[in-house]
């Protein structure tokens, strides 16, 4: 099995979740405006801007109330990290124009990974979700979706909890490279990237900057591709 | 983290990540299924040199919450009685496929023997008189969940047998790293020879202290010490030092009791004090499985071995 979700040893791993205190550090070194990091990355597009990301967040929200006929019976869970954030603004947003309190739980996956001794996996914040899901739609709320390895650790991870009627997963940004058969319900945009890439996603609520997502790649490799997907023991 | 033997060798940021650790399994054990697949496919086995049930089954039950299949090696059932040598045992389990072995022993400094000796992570379930860190782990875990994140100035009694008990060698150098003041509590004959560095108070009379105290941590009397003639009579200690209801009375008002079992009830801790609102006695135990999740994991699932 590759280091499945850790690209080409890259130093860069951004978007998953199993490293601890990962965006603790890069908080000092990722300075939006900045146009380049200590590790050789620089920025190569601007996927969402604060108000761009406001405005696809909303459209989700009225998608999943689309989708389900109504708000009732909906419980939004998000995954560490900013997961529950994400979740936390799309209930936000179905109350403004929905009238109806969504309730919002968060949720740790590090336990059933399929990485774990692979290389370092830690919990990045308590599981809590306040109501029985047992018969209720959960709606799994994320900002990446990638090899899709974490959303299937949530679905093991919630099912431990209870029975959901049905599980579906909204996200800012599915960039690809998908590793399992698990796809997206509601997404905020397509992105193509290449594996060696980064996704960074900074919420207010979570980084204390700007709302911002960006795209970011090793400089001197500035054309853009989809990038095929990785070979067995590419790493 | 690569071995638990001693708390002397960890540092207070690496006891309150094995805290933090904690908080996450003591979450998974509140759920109705409290059992996560973290270790599934490892295996931890307990090699137990001396008697114990509550330690050995907290390691046990903590393994296999975390999905990691157990064995258990104790004393009365093994090779051990038909002349076989520590090394040659730890290298027969280890050669059977484990990945951590949890080791008690009567004789100090016996576990870090096997770490030398096995790759399986090791961790120190008691040794002779010397430590038993995850009893100190656990007690940390379990004040802290009562008075918040550190134990700064917090101010612990550890009343009894601090001669005779691993579990006062362990309780003071992770408190301590955790900024509480420790005081011993007992008469000099069950003080150890010497204290010289120990980052400790003395007091010979629970009384002169016991209104200034945040916690009184009450170790069991070793009755099988007696005929040492360390102590005049059961009945002279108790009255001088057992935690009565009237010493209960007397303590300040959020003060709380602790006991690492087993324990006498009676003359050593008076029942009402044991199921008294002051007493931690039963979450100490509770978040004993919780603590021993952290470690194990930490060791043989966190990925630490690898870095």
């Amino acid at each position: 099995m590759t280091m499945a979700e850790s690209p080409a040893g890259s130093p860069r791993a951004d978007n998953l979740r199993a490293t601890p205190g990962q965006a603790a550090r890069e908080g000092g070194r990722f300075a939006p405006g900045a146009g380049r990091d200590d590790d050789g990355f620089e920025r190569r597009a601007v996927v969402f801007s604060a108000e761009d990301l406001r405005r696809a967040q909303v459209r989700i929200a009225h998608e999943i109330v689309e989708r389900n006929h109504g708000a009732e019976g909906i419980v939004l869970v998000g995954l560490h990290e900013r997961g529950p954030e994400i979740a936390q603004r799309l209930a936000a947003a179905i109350a403004s124009f929905e009238d109806v309190e969504v309730p919002v739980g968060a949720l740790d996956v590090a336990f059933y990974r399929d990485d774990i001794g692979m290389r370092p996996v830690q919990p990045l914040g308590p599981t809590e979700i306040p109501v029985d899901i047992g018969g209720k739609v959960v709606v799994l709320a994320d900002d990446v979706l990638f090899t899709g390895r974490t959303i299937r650790a949530a679905m093991d991870a919630l099912t431990e909890l209870g029975r959901p009627r049905a599980i579906q997963l909204a996200v800012l940004v599915d960039r690809g490279h998908r590793e399992l058969p698990i796809r997206a319900d509601f997404v905020g945009k397509n992105l193509p990237t290449k594996i060696a890439e980064d996704v960074r996603v900074r919420l207010h609520e979570h980084d204390g900057t700007d709302d911002v997502v960006e795209l970011w790649g090793p400089s001197g490799f500035s054309e853009r591709g989809t990038g095929a997907p990785r070979e067995e023991g590419g790493a | 983290m690569r071995d638990l033997l001693s708390i002397a060798d960890l540092d207070r940021a690496q006891i309150e990540a094995l805290l933090d650790g904690a908080e996450h399994m003591a979450d998974v054990l509140g759920r109705d299924i409290p059992k996560v697949p973290a270790l599934r496919g490892k295996t931890v086995v307990s090699l137990f040199y001396e008697d114990s049930t509550r330690t050995r089954l907290s390691f046990e039950t903590a393994a296999k919450r975390l999905g990691a299949d157990t064995m258990t090696f104790t004393l009365g059932t093994s090779s051990v009685k038909k002349g076989e040598s520590l090394l040659d045992t730890a290298r027969t389990i280890e050669a059977m496929g484990v990945d951590a072995m949890v080791v008690r022993h009567s004789a100090a400094g016996a576990p870090h023997r096997v770490a030398g000796w096995v790759d399986a992570a090791v961790v120190n379930a008691g040794d002779g008189r010397h430590e038993h860190p995850t009893q100190a782990l656990l007690d940390a875990f379990t004040l802290r969940r009562h008075r918040g994140p550190g134990l700064d100035g917090a101010r612990i009694a550890i009343v009894g047998d601090v001669r005779n008990s691993r579990v006062a060698r362990s309780g003071i150098a992770c408190w301590h790293r955790l900024g509480a003041q420790v005081t011993l509590v007992g008469p000099p004959t069950l003080m150890p020879e010497r204290l010289d560095g120990w980052p400790v108070a003395v007091s010979h009379d629970l009384d002169d202290v016991l209104t200034e105290l945040d916690v009184v941590y009450v170790l069991r009397v070793q009755q099988e010490r007696l005929g040492q003639a360390l102590l005049p009579s059961l009945r002279e200690y108790y009255a001088r030092y057992g935690v009565t209801t009237a010493r209960s009375e007397r303590m300040k008002p959020d003060a709380l009791v602790m006991h690492p079992g087993p324990m006498i009830r009676g003359p050593e801790i008076a029942t009402e004090v044991v199921d008294g609102g002051r007493s931690l006695i039963r979450e100490q135990v509770a978040n004993g499985v919780a603590v021993r999740m952290a470690v194990l994991w930490d060791l043989i699932g966190s990925g630490g071995r690898l870095v």
